[in-house]
């Protein structure tokens, strides 16, 4: 019982981490249709420049809001001077882009700051507290709970409660009546590049203290986990991003703790089409008429 | 006109050095993989992120049945073929049951399914090791060149003569494929499903069949890859890979199997001719340590972002786009 | 029609590209002077390696050949070996096998080295043996811990330089027999024949019943928590790690945040502190009191004249790059060349080196001997334990000799050679 609430709970704070970057993932497709690869590489390199400020300044936490920027920026640089440029009649165009800016970021990382992992520092400790004798929650995970939390409302609010959210979602599903109606649907689309990859930022920032430390492929892994969150929860849902980085989350726990590490990939894939053979759309695909 | 590119193969197989007789076996083994995805993605519409795996799957079926036969005592240049043969007949079920499910999702939940299917198969072989040996994987014990080429005969050349041979076969049967009425109804469901529907195309089957046939040659081409190499391991059949085929059949030209060529001659120059731009430059010890490697990716990931800005169709989208012009200004 | 005549014209446009490309290279092919052997004038020997610069493997590593390279200009530099300079071509394999094939062959067929040496890493060397052999390149001190590279009748012109994994494993658990008597010992390792070997040797020493808990980790899940949870549920005491650095830095950063402090006896491959700090950082003091294994002298210990001769190397020919386990291991691995080329002689050829190292009888900066010899191709045959006190690593004890059989793990007492004042050896 002991081990089945510790991997529960160890599986629900990387949860919460896939959770938020497959919710980056989730906020470029509904404003684009695109599947950001690239959102792994972009997000190292916002804490590579973290880790920069961090090291000179001393101060973590200027570092952490240099990083969410950075994220932000970066989203729009590459909307603006990359994505913006490429023909989209195939939807596979901007994957093959994305992809080499994958190769282009890690690449450049490496030529600055060198192949070696870096150290990815935590504010809070990552010590356990123990409650009736069985590690529950750390500082840290709470720390990243809050952090999400305070992210999915946010963004939940913006899209649900003020102007910008509407004009964001209504240049994403009809942008020919949304620029007739005056909206700025070019610009909707930068801001929602800006605001996928400062989440994305944000997450990688959450996780990499978690992980090996900081490293140009830092999170090629957390990327596959959190595409596969995406696609399980689908990928027109924010919910559905929440609940699907959770689940995987809580997978990749349990199959390591009770089967062995080795079997983590297998259970990713049945998960997958268990979830998909039944809902090809996803958890939380709207229920639209069948397209056939 | 295989005839002739047989021929074309032979020749140069006798001009070039060893070395550039590897390498285009190499193009030749991935152009199987290649025009295979063209046929999926480019003619059928369904997109695969895990065609290194099907790969993969042709790669350890050769290994499995050479050091079967190497262990029985079995030897003669008649294995080869049958070992093939199995390679593609076990990737053809596991693409059948991949594409059965495939059929049923669209857009990035197939590329979500297909991806994990990249990154299991990897590491099926390290869960087995029994098997397949682990990270280190299996042998592959391939024959000599037969005495009858003489002794001295280059291995390098009977390597490029076995792909070559293999893959031009492969690039027959798929030419044919695409003129016959299963390449007009893949065509058809990839353009418009409701359409193909009304037209009386069972969809569902039609991507079954177009994902078997991609399958088919992706397994052979990592048969022969195996074969080329000697060896198999998980490693060399990475998601990396499974990336890499794609960007190469968008980069060549998606939808024709001349993008497949030129996506597979890309797979094999592109690293090379990246590195030897990177070893032109002179440098200090310091700034080289940190330029090695990363320039290449650099240089490599710049192009593929560089093409697909200047040239959507890919790189044969571009020469037909040329050859258009050319034509409209003698007429 | 018009398709097919297209798709001919791009088929053959391909093949010319190619045939040109061939062509305008071709003329390099034979060598100057028409030396008979591949990569060696009167002036220079090419020599390659094939390393992970780039990719997730390459942290660490994609220090080593550089390192190789600098001893080596440091060798031109003073003369180079019977008036000859060494070439290094070193080519970025990523880690991935399907590259190593590619650069390989470049190695050997257009660029005619002479030798393949420090290949590194099991399943990416793995994949070019019985290319290197039919082509008969020397293949020399291969940079892995596998026991593949000691096929002598198999594989004639292939040598490994790493002790193996079971030496190790045999050499941490006499320690944790003789010091450590009586505590629960368990097991971390590495999901292929780094962690397997490592295991047999382990279990040659204690018995096979005698690891409490043993688990296992894949470089693909970063998520280390489940298995060291799982040790501490068990109230293991002693955890042998045979880990990369990545996964040991992470298996005792996670140990600390869920409580649990046994002692930790880790693998050779993965107990360099200065890496394991960097990648800790602020961390990094709960390395203290780590055990760990290595055979070349401490890269902290600039009162060893190995050291001081390999830091003089470092500034002045790599850039003065920062000075690690991996730039010893690199340095060691060209000394050792070079000395394998002097005892060669000058009319050099390849049967002349592979006959060189078969003798053996190379001493080096090792803190053990090099088994090298007509029936053993394995490299270094035992090792030194290390502790870290203070976040210092240092030896303590004596170096240790075993072999990857049943044989006991002895001491081993000669005094280490001293480096030539000139830094580099002289022809015997």
């Amino acid at each position: 019982m002991d081990r089945f609430v510790f991997l529960t709970i160890d599986g629900l704070s990387r949860g919460a981490v896939y959770a938020a970057f497959a919710l980056a993932l989730v906020l470029i497709w509904r404003a684009a249709r695109v599947v950001n690869f690239a959102q792994g590489a972009m997000a190292v390199a916002a804490a590579y420049v973290a880790y920069t400020v961090a090291t000179a300044t001393g101060s973590y936490w200027l570092g952490f809001l240099v990083a969410i920027g950075a994220g932000l920026l970066l989203g729009a640089l590459v909307d603006r001077v990359v994505m913006r440029h490429v023909d989209h009649a195939s939807p596979l165009n901007p994957v093959i882009v994305a992809l080499g800016l994958v190769l282009l970021i890690q690449a450049v990382l490496g030529m600055v700051y060198g192949n070696e992992f870096r150290p990815a520092e935590a504010p809070f400790s990552r010590s356990a507290l123990t409650v009736a004798g069985v590690a529950v929650l750390s500082p840290y995970d709470l720390f990243v709970f809050a952090a999400i939390g305070v992210v999915v409302s946010g963004l939940a609010w913006m899209f649900a409660r003020t102007p910008v959210g509407l004009r964001m979602r209504a240049a994403a599903f009809a942008p020919e009546v949304s620029r007739l109606l005056g909206v700025n649907v070019g610009g909707m689309l930068t801001l929602g590049w800006a605001l996928a990859s400062g989440v994305g930022a944000l997450a990688a920032m959450l996780v990499l203290p978690t992980e090996l430390g900081l490293h140009p492929h830092a999170m090629d892994l957390v990327f596959v986990s959190a595409f596969t969150g995406a696609v399980v929860g689908g990928l027109d849902s924010p919910p559905g991003a929440v609940v699907g980085g959770l689940v995987v989350g809580l997978l990749l726990s349990y199959v390591s703790g009770y089967a062995g590490s080795d079997l983590t990939p297998l259970a990713v894939l049945v998960l997958l089409l268990a979830v998909l053979l039944v809902r090809p759309g996803g958890l939380f695909a709207p229920v639209a008429a069948r397209r056939v | 006109m295989v005839l002739a590119a047989g021929v074309l193969l032979v020749g140069v197989s006798y001009a070039v050095e060893p070395f550039r007789n590897f390498q285009l076996a190499t193009v030749a083994a991935y152009l199987c993989a290649t025009a295979g995805l063209t046929v999926l993605t480019g003619l059928n519409g369904q997109l695969s992120l895990g065609h290194g795996a099907l790969m993969a799957t042709g790669a350890y079926t050769v290994a499995l049945c050479q050091n079967a036969f190497a262990d029985r005592g079995m030897t003669g240049g008649w294995l080869l073929p049958i070992s093939l043969t199995a390679a593609i007949v076990s990737t053809v079920a596991v693409g059948a049951v991949v594409g059965v499910a495939a059929a049923r999702l669209r857009g990035p939940y197939l590329a979500g399914v297909t991806l994990a299917v990249a990154v299991v198969v990897p590491a099926l072989a390290v869960t087995f090791d029994g098997v397949f040996n682990g990270e280190q994987g299996l042998s592959v014990p391939v024959e000599p060149p037969p005495l009858a080429l003489g002794p001295y005969f280059p291995y390098e050349r009977w390597q490029l003569w076995l792909t070559g041979a293999a893959t031009l076969l492969v690039l027959l049967l798929l030419a044919n494929l695409i003129r016959s009425r299963y390449g007009r109804t893949f065509r058809a469901v990839r353009d418009d499903e409701v359409a193909a529907r009304l037209a009386g195309i069972h969809v569902a089957r039609t991507q079954v069949l177009a994902f078997v046939v991609s399958a088919a040659t992706a397994g052979l081409g990592g048969a022969l890859l195996a074969v080329l190499a000697q060896s198999v391991s998980p490693g060399a059949f990475s998601l990396t890979l499974s990336l890499f085929l794609l960007m190469a059949v968008v980069i060549g030209g998606l939808g024709r199997l001349a993008g497949a060529v030129w996506g597979a001659v890309l797979l094999v120059a592109l690293p090379d001719l990246t590195h030897s731009v990177t070893e032109l430059l002179t440098l200090s010890p310091a700034v080289a340590q940190r330029l090695e490697g990363n320039l290449p990716l650099a240089i490599f990931g710049l192009t593929l972002i560089v093409v697909m800005i200047a040239a959507p169709g890919g790189i044969q989208g571009l020469l037909s786009g040329l050859g258009r012009r050319l034509r409209a200004r003698r007429s | 029609m018009r398709r097919m005549a297209q798709r001919g014209l791009a088929l053959a446009s391909t093949i010319a590209l190619l045939a040109t490309a061939a062509a305008c290279s071709g003329d390099d092919g034979s060598g100057p002077g028409g030396a008979s052997v591949p990569g060696v004038t009167d002036t220079e020997i090419t020599v390659g390696t094939h390393m992970p610069l780039t990719g997730p493997a390459s942290a660490g590593y994609s220090k080593i050949a550089p390192a190789t390279k600098a001893y080596f200009d440091y060798v031109n530099a003073n003369g180079g070996v019977h008036g000859r300079k060494i070439t290094y071509k070193i080519m970025d394999d990523g880690y991935n096998p399907a590259n190593t094939q590619q650069v390989v062959r470049q190695l050997v067929l257009q660029d005619k080295v002479f030798a393949i040496l420090n290949g590194l890493g099991t399943p990416t060397h793995t994949g070019v043996l019985d290319f290197l052999k039919s082509n008969r390149v020397p293949d020399l001190f291969v940079a892995s811990g596998s026991r593949s590279w000691d096929q002598p009748d198999k594989y004639p012109g292939t040598f490994g330089f790493n002790p193996d994994y079971t030496v190790e494993g045999k050499i941490l658990a006499n320690y944790a027999k003789a010091n450590l008597a009586g505590q629960k010992v368990c097991f971390l390792g590495q999901d292929d024949d780094f962690g397997r070997d490592s295991l047999a040797g382990v279990e040659k020493v204690l018995g096979s019943t005698a690891v409490a808990v043993k688990q296992t980790y894949v470089t693909s899940n970063t998520n280390v928590a489940p298995q060291i949870g799982a040790f501490k549920a068990a109230g293991c005491q002693v955890v042998v790690l045979a880990t990369v650095p990545g996964f040991t830095a992470l298996s005792i950063g996670t140990a600390a945040r869920l409580g649990f402090k046994p002692q930790w006896l880790v693998s050779n491959v993965g107990a360099d502190h200065p890496t394991l700090a960097k990648q800790l950082g602020a961390a990094a003091p709960l390395l203290e009191g780590m055990v760990g294994t290595n055979y070349l002298p401490m890269q902290n210990d600039t009162a060893n004249p190995w050291i001081q001769l390999f830091t003089k190397v470092n500034k002045e020919h790599n850039g003065d790059a920062p000075f690690d386990g991996n730039t010893v291991y690199g340095m060691s691995v060209g000394y050792l060349f070079v000395q394998t080329l002097l005892a060669a002689g000058k009319d050099l050829t390849r049967e002349k080196v592979l006959e060189a190292v078969r003798k053996g009888g190379f001493q080096g900066p090792g803190l053990v001997p090099l088994r090298f010899s007509e029936k053993d191709h394995s490299g270094y045959g035992g090792q030194r334990l290390s502790r870290v006190s203070g976040g210092v690593q240092s030896y303590f004890g004596p170096a240790y000799e075993t072999d990857e059989a049943d044989g006991p793990v002895n001491e081993y007492t000669a005094t280490p050679a001293a480096p030539p004042a000139n830094g580099v050896p002289s022809g015997s």
